[in-house]
This record gives C-alpha cells, structure tokens and sequence, in this order.
C-alpha cells in the first residue's frame, strides 16, 4: 500500500487556498442525489454532518449516545486556540503553525499543520455566529487566556465548559438540518463494520442498541469521526463509551492505521482512589496558568501541605523549566510527575500525586477572581475527592487523555479506502506526537466545518458511483460478519464479565505502553497479549440476548476490538525506535532526559496495514518533509 | 459500608416494571453511585443475571447522559451533582436507597433506569439554534456582547439535557430545559432576528411532546445539577407573551415545519 499525502504543490501559505480553486465541485442541484454517512456527532462528525448538509447534500448521521449532544468531545474544559492575535502579542497564523509542529516533535504533517492554524480563526468567528458564549472582557470584546506550549495568550473559552459550548453550537446546527430534513439522525445506533464495494467505502453495518436489530446503511461515501481510542487504558480521561471500534473495522478493511502508539498522557488529573475505579478525570490544563506545581524536597515527607514551609518544596517545573515553568507541554510535564513520583516524593494516599497548589494566586488575584476562572472546576475537584483546593492543594497525576494516532488520511482527510474519509482524533490529525492544548477542539472543527466540505464535493464529483443493492455479496458479507461476531460474544459461555478483561489489558498497556516504554517492557506487554485475548473468549459471560438493549454486549464487542488494538500499539512503539514527544523510549534520552528524536531513520509516519488475524501486518511509511521550519530539539527551558 | 438497594426492573418498554432488592457490600466511600452499580452489576453477571441497565458516559456530570431518581430525588441527595458524581461518602452504612428512572410520560422507559429523551432534541430541532450557515461569518469581535449578558446567556447554556428537571416536576414539565435555550440565544445580539419565532416554535413543540405546563413549584432549579435558575422561565414566558403580538409574520408556520 501506498500513502499518497496528496499535499498540494506551491508555497505553504498557498496551498489549501489553491487546493480549494483546484477542487472539483459538485452542481447545487446535483448535491441532494449524494448520500453521505457520518459516524459520531461530536465536533467532528455533528460538524461534519451539519456542514454537508447545508450544502445540500442527504446526511445520515449515527452515534452511539441517546443523543448527539453528549459526544465527549462536551468535556473538553479549557478552550480552543485560534490565531486571532486580539492580544496583540505576537500571534500569528505562522506562530500558531510553528508552535503546534513544534509541540508535536516533528512528526505531523506541515501542510495540514498550516492548513488549520488557517482556518482557526474562521472557527472562532463561525461559533460566535452560531451564539456560542466565549467568555468576553467588559468592553464586550472576546477574552483570552494562555495554555500550555505556547508563549502568547490565543485560547478562547466558555468558563470551564468549552467543549460543552462548542459541541452545543454544532449540535444545534445539526438538528436545524434535522429539522429541515437534510439529516437523519440514528441515535443508540454502533457502527459494527464497514461495507466496501469495489474498493470504495459505500456504506455501514449498524445495530440499533435498542432492537438490537442490525442493519445495512448504503451512501455514496462515509466519514468517520468517532474519536479516539484511548480508552485501551481501561483508566483515562474518555467517556466510558469511547470505543476502536468503527477505526478498527475499517483498519481490518484496508484503511492504513498510522502511529497507533502516539497516545497523549494529559498532566492534570484527579489521582486513582481504588480498584473499582471506572475512569479518571481530568481537571483542565488551564489551571496550570495559576496553579504551581509542587511535591517536597524530601522522600517520604508526610507532613500536610500546608505545613511544608516554602524553602521544602521543590516547584520542580518552574526549576527545571523556567521559560516555560508550569506551562511546558503535557508530555513533558507527565514524565517529570511519574519521575518525582517514582522517586519516591509523590503525594497522597497512594503516593502516585503532585500537588497543585493555588495559595499564590489567591493572594495575588483574590479568591473572586479565581472562583471566577475556575470555579466549577474546583467544585468538580471537591465533589470527587471530598476537599477544597481553595484551601488544600489539589493533588494530580498523568492519565490518558487524546491518542493522536488513528486512521491515516491524506491531505483531503480521506483514508486509503476511497470514500472513507475520518475527521477528528479518529484520524491520526496534525498533532504529530505530541498535541498542545486547546488543539483537540480546534481540530476537530477545522476537519467538520471547513475541510470536509470541499474535499467531500471533489471525491463525489471525480468518481463515477453506481448504486449498490442491499443484495450485494459485500453487504451480504459485512452483515453475516457482523451477526456472526455478535453470536461468538453472547455464546461465549465462560464466567467473567467483559470489563474484568479490559481492566486487565489496561494494566498491561499502562505498564508497558505508557508513559515510557522500553523494548524489554513492549515485547513483554507483547507477548501477554494474546493470552489474554484467548482467555476473553473462552471465559467470557455475556448475559441476555441480541435482540434487545444489551449494555453488557455492547461493552464485549468494544473490548474484544481493544484487545486487538493494544497489541498492535505495542508493535508500533517498539518498531519505533526513538524517542518523540509523548512516545518515550528510555533507551533514547537526551543527558537532560529529554526525549531523543531519530530525525534520520523516524522522520516519517508509521501506516499498519492488516494482513489478517495472528498475522503481523506491514509497516508503511510516509516520509515527513520540513521545508519550512527546521528541525529542531524542541526545548522549553 | 451495607447498602440495600430497591431497583426498578423493566425489561423493555412494553413490559411490566417491578422493584427488586439487591444488597451491594463492601462499599467504599470514594467510589460514585454508578460505580457501586457497576461493582452490582458484575456480581449479577457472574451469577449469570441481566446487570441493571443504566444510562452513562462521560462520568464526569457534563454529558447529561446519567441519571434517575434515589429515594424521590432525581440524582439522588446533593444539590447540583449528577448520580456519575455523587460519592458513596454522602450515605451511611445501611442506607436503604430505592432507585426508578425519570418518570414522565414524554420520556418513555427503554429499559429498567434507562429512558427515551429524545423529545429533548426535537424541541432543540423545531428552534433552538441561529440559522447560520458554515463559513462567511464576520469576524468575531464585530459584534460585541456586554459581559453581563454573555454571563448570563452562558449560565442557561451550561444545561446539560439530563432532565432531573423533568423527572422533579409534579407535572412533567419541560420549561426549565426550553427556557435555558430559549434565554441563551435571546440573551445575544446574534439570537434577536430569530427571538420570537424561537420561543413560539420551542413551546409548541414542547406541548406537542407530551410535558406538562408548570404551575410554579420550583422543584425544577432545586433538583438541575447545573443550578439553571426558573427566572429563565420568566424571561421565556415574557418572551412568548411578546412573541405573541408579532406571530403569524413567518408564512407557513414555524411548529409544523419543524416536524
């Protein structure tokens, strides 16, 4: 297989305004005879779906929640990055390009990467349109606030609640094309396979969580934006819905899965309490603009943390960081949280926590006007954990937060299935290995408001698709695969419940594809695997049937597809032999510890290609070029 | 910690629902209310019974999916925390905690606690956005809002659509839901073209679903997890009273476009 970025030619400031001239169009009254799948409704996709059927063109919309406003793209807190450069500091679309190629240790994309610091500012004038309430500065103005890897203050933001906001603006937008009949929309509905016809995505096997029926949805193209796959954790930041499972399909049906092992561990969340843990969450990165991160001098200091005098604290970022301070990226801030704890100076019950401390910004803002910043998030903490960081120090640790991997897409989003086009963190994005905060939502409406609904017009309008019938072996196939799939869990007839399986292979990922990885670490990880995938479907108890709303079976179809992933994560981090933003090989360090890019042999994109189950599956390569930033050791002291 | 739990148990949405007990041992305070669910709900699947089906997602009180009502109250005994945030160290040992999902004839039982909201996002569809297409908007800062009333559209956007509101409600009424939507985008300068045609679309529909009208109990506020306050419902009562005067200017009829 090959992976064709497909990046237009011409000087990089050009390119997507070229692009879109040179882009094929489809006739306005030609657009209602086009059918185009969406899967998922969150930024990307409730975008997607709104934006292409305003054009005109027949959207069938599907999720897996009662309702597309509670994609978990809701439960972004901080803000979004758009280079509007109000502040007057410095910004730029270029700044903004640079510092997120640079966050991303030299791994994504630049055409792409400048493509989307272009239309950041489009979104924020697009939200505000839509009544999105940003937070504003008395004159009436749009605020800003600064957020971590970046120098200048670009985010905007709704209180805590940014991707609530942003998520509801475009759920609006999609139920006005409900309303008006452009979409329909398939709420309780999991895509379980993907259905290709003449090498062309042309339609999906769904399964309404509620019948239990299945059944086959036929278009003229499909557009993935189901977003990440970090819950192979078990434990992280996602919803508990959040599932591989639409990306793994397609992977299986020959769309390329690029740099699995690129997972981000977000710096700021609450600490583990106990085994029945069921997810963690994350307390927004925006707190690291006042809060001081901290841990004690000393090894095993048990004392309370406000009886630490000043002088036994290490503020152990803005030591080793002191450009950046508390702000250098989440890679790097996690790492240096698991080293003070691995030394033995972690705080907490379990010891596995730093603190985070906002005594000085109280003192110098006023408790006012840091309830007013953050004040539900605050709340948020004292709700989970029992106390208030208005007058204790929060305690935090790294989770798993995004996955920057995911399907591989050209520089029109389309995978290498053609007509199968993914949006969002499904896609393996312009984050390269490491994201910047304040990206993700970004991101995800650059690919659904303004990316897709050009190249979706140039695909339909250069191909030449004939219907497909329900009877068609491809469909027959997808849909005996899928029945076939569903009989196999519920008929597994062992003991265990499928999330004792999923914590276990979370331990396994955590363990050995975390944080940092090392060859001995991956191959062991590796090796224990597939064991433990057999064990699922030998022991595994699924109760009820298929023909009705079944949570325990849906819970099994998505871990069984983890248990698939996990192994081929580990395969990537160990075929990557560097070190890159959140992808830390020990064996590659820096003196200082930092992370140790392989410029001359990993300067490119890893693309798996499936080859069957039990089989490895090859390992395609598309080389990154920089022609227009150096490459650099990205440095934040 | 003992807790004794009376769930209600329904099959699908034709069968007859029935409360049945189950006793959760071994409770630890930190966990959350579903997560002492789920340490049920695994026992019962090892014992080869149906788990109870709840619904859940984000678990951390912002998707809206969660929720139903403990011991009377919807999202259970604290204010403004959804049952994916409520913490066992609020109850005591021995605790017994009867446990039904909402109830309201506009939100049909799917499933023992899990039910069908989807009037919600038919109210939202017959009005509940600004009518603007992607691309060619004005730059943002080109229309400035007082920051008063950007906070205040924005304290009735922070409603999640889990509907406690609903489910608190003698009479099933939706208003707290319809009126933080219909204040928010009436509160900004972008929402004002559309105002009355909003509020007049949002409330039949409203109607139309089956909630019932509110006679000022108040237990609505008392019982949303975002602290969504009933003087939204004010402003959208003046806002139909208002929106009356200048009804029949769009031909056809908003609510029946809607569909």
């Amino acid at each position: 297989m090959e992976l064709k970025p497909n990046v237009p030619s011409g000087p990089l400031e050009k390119k997507w305004e070229r692009h879109k001239f040179d882009i094929k169009l489809v006739n306005p009254a030609n657009k209602r005879k086009y059918t185009v799948i969406v899967v998922g409704s969150g930024l990307a996709g409730a975008g997607a779906a709104a934006s292409l059927a305003e054009l005109g063109y027949k959207v069938q919309c599907f999720c897996y929640q009662d309702s597309p406003r509670r994609a978990h793209s809701i439960a972004a807190q901080g803000g979004i990055n758009a280079a509007k450069n109000y502040k007057n500091d410095g910004d730029s679309v270029w700044r903004l390009f640079y510092d997120t190629v640079k966050g991303g240790d030299f791994r994504s994309r630049e055409a792409n990467v400048y493509r989307l610091a272009e239309v950041s500012v489009n979104i924020i004038d697009q939200c505000v349109a839509q009544g999105v309430p940003f937070a504003r500065e008395y004159g009436g103005l749009l605020d800003n606030r600064s957020f971590g890897g970046a120098q200048v203050s670009r985010t905007f933001y709704a209180r805590g609640q940014t991707g609530q906001q942003l998520l509801l603006g475009a759920y609006q937008a999609l139920e006005r094309q409900i309303g008006l009949g452009q979409v329909e929309m398939y709420s309780r509905h999991e895509m379980q396979e993907l259905v290709v016809v003449d090498g062309k995505a042309r339609g999906i096997v769904a399964r309404d969580l509620v019948t239990g029926e299945t059944k086959t949805h036929l278009g003229d193209a499909v557009v993935l934006a189901t977003g990440g796959y970090g819950n192979v954790f078990y434990l992280a930041t996602y919803a508990k819905g959040c599932n591989t499972t639409a990306i793994w399909r397609a992977y299986k049906k020959g769309a390329a899965f690029a740099n699995p092992c690129f997972t981000q561990i977000h710096p700021t969340c609450i600490p583990v309490s106990g085994e029945y843990q069921s997810k963690l969450t994350l307390m927004s990165e925006s707190l690291r603009n006042d809060g001081r991160i901290w841990v004690p001098k000393t090894k095993g200091d048990q004392r309370a943390p406000n009886q630490i005098p000043k002088e036994d604290r290490d503020y152990y970022l803005e030591r080793m960081y002191p450009s950046f301070g508390n702000l250098v990226p989440r890679d790097v801030a996690s790492r240096a949280a698991k080293r003070v704890c691995d030394e033995g100076r972690g705080v907490g019950p379990t010891g596995y926590g730093v603190y985070l401390d906002f005594h000085d910004a109280i003192g110098r803002l006023g408790k006012a006007k840091i309830e007013e910043k953050y004040g539900n998030l605050f709340e948020m903490y004292e709700r989970i954990t029992g106390e208030n960081p208005y007058d204790v120090p929060m305690r935090i640790y790294p989770a798993t937060h995004y996955t920057m991997g995911g399907l591989w897409v050209d520089y029109n989003l389309m995978s290498t299935i053609p007509g199968l086009f993914v949006l969002g963190e499904a896609n393996f994005s312009d984050h390269g290995a490491n994201r910047l905060g304040a990206s993700a939502l970004m991101q995800g409406l650059a690919d659904g408001y303004f990316v897709i609904p050009y190249t979706m017009g140039n695909y339909l309008a250069r191909e030449k698709l004939t219907p497909v019938a329900d009877s068609h072996p491809e469909v027959r196939a997808a849909e005996d695969a899928v029945a076939a799939r569903t009989k196999r869990l519920l008929s597994a007839g062992g003991s265990r419940p499928a999330a004792s399986f999923h914590r276990e292979l979370g331990r396994i990922m955590w363990e050995h594809c975390g944080m940092e990885r090392d060859k001995k670490g991956l191959e062991h990880g590796m090796g224990k695997i597939p064991g433990l995938r057999e064990e699922f479907w030998k022991n595994l108890r699924v109760p009820g049937s298929g023909a009705e709303l079944n949570q325990s079976l849906e819970v099994a179809g998505r871990v069984a597809d983890f248990l698939e992933l996990g192994e081929l994560m580990c395969l990537d981090a160990l075929e990557r032999d560097e070190s890159c933003g959140c992808h830390y090989r020990t064996e590659h360090q820096m003196p200082d510890g930092e992370a140790k890019r392989d410029d001359a042999h990993f300067c490119h994109v890893a693309g798996w290609e499936y080859t069957g189950d039990g089989k490895k599956p090859i390992r395609n390569v598309e080389p990154l070029t920089f022609e227009n930033v150096d490459l650099a050791v990205r440095s934040y002291k | 910690m003992h807790i004794t739990l009376r769930v209600w148990r329904q099959k699908d949405a034709k069968s007859e629902g029935r409360f049945v007990t189950y006793e959760a041992t071994d409770v630890n305070e930190h966990m959350s209310f579903l997560e002492m669910l789920d340490v049920v709900n695994e026992g019962l699947v090892a014992k080869g019974e149906e788990p109870i089906a709840f619904d859940h997602d984000c678990r951390e009180g912002i998707c809206g999916t969660c929720g139903f009502v403990i011991n009377g109250k919807p999202h259970g005994p604290r204010p403004r925390t959804t049952v994916c945030q409520l913490h066992m160290r609020f109850f005591k040992d021995g605790d017994v905690l009867t446990i039904e999902p909402w109830r309201a004839d506009a939100f049909p039982v799917v499933k023992d606690l899990v039910v069908d909201r989807s009037a919600f996002d038919r109210i939202i569809a017959a009005g509940g956005f600004i009518s603007t297409a992607i691309g060619g908007a004005q730059d943002a800062n080109g229309i400035p809002v007082r920051k008063e009333d950007s906070d205040l559209a924005m304290d009735a956007a922070a409603c999640i659509g889990c509907g406690a509101c609903v489910a608190a409600c003698p009479n099933a009424a939706a208003m707290l839901f319809t009126s933080a939507k219909v204040s928010h985008l009436a509160l900004l300068p972008q929402g004002q073209p559309e105002r009355p045609d909003r509020v007049r679309s949002m409330v039949a529909r409203m109607d139309a679903e089956g909630f019932g009208t509110c006679t000022n109990h108040n237990e609505c506020e008392a019982a949303c997890p975002k602290g969504i306050r009933v003087e939204f419902i004010a402003r959208m009562n003046a806002d139909y009273v208002k929106a009356g005067a200048s009804a029949g200017r769009r031909a056809g009829g908003a609510p029946e476009s809607a569909g």
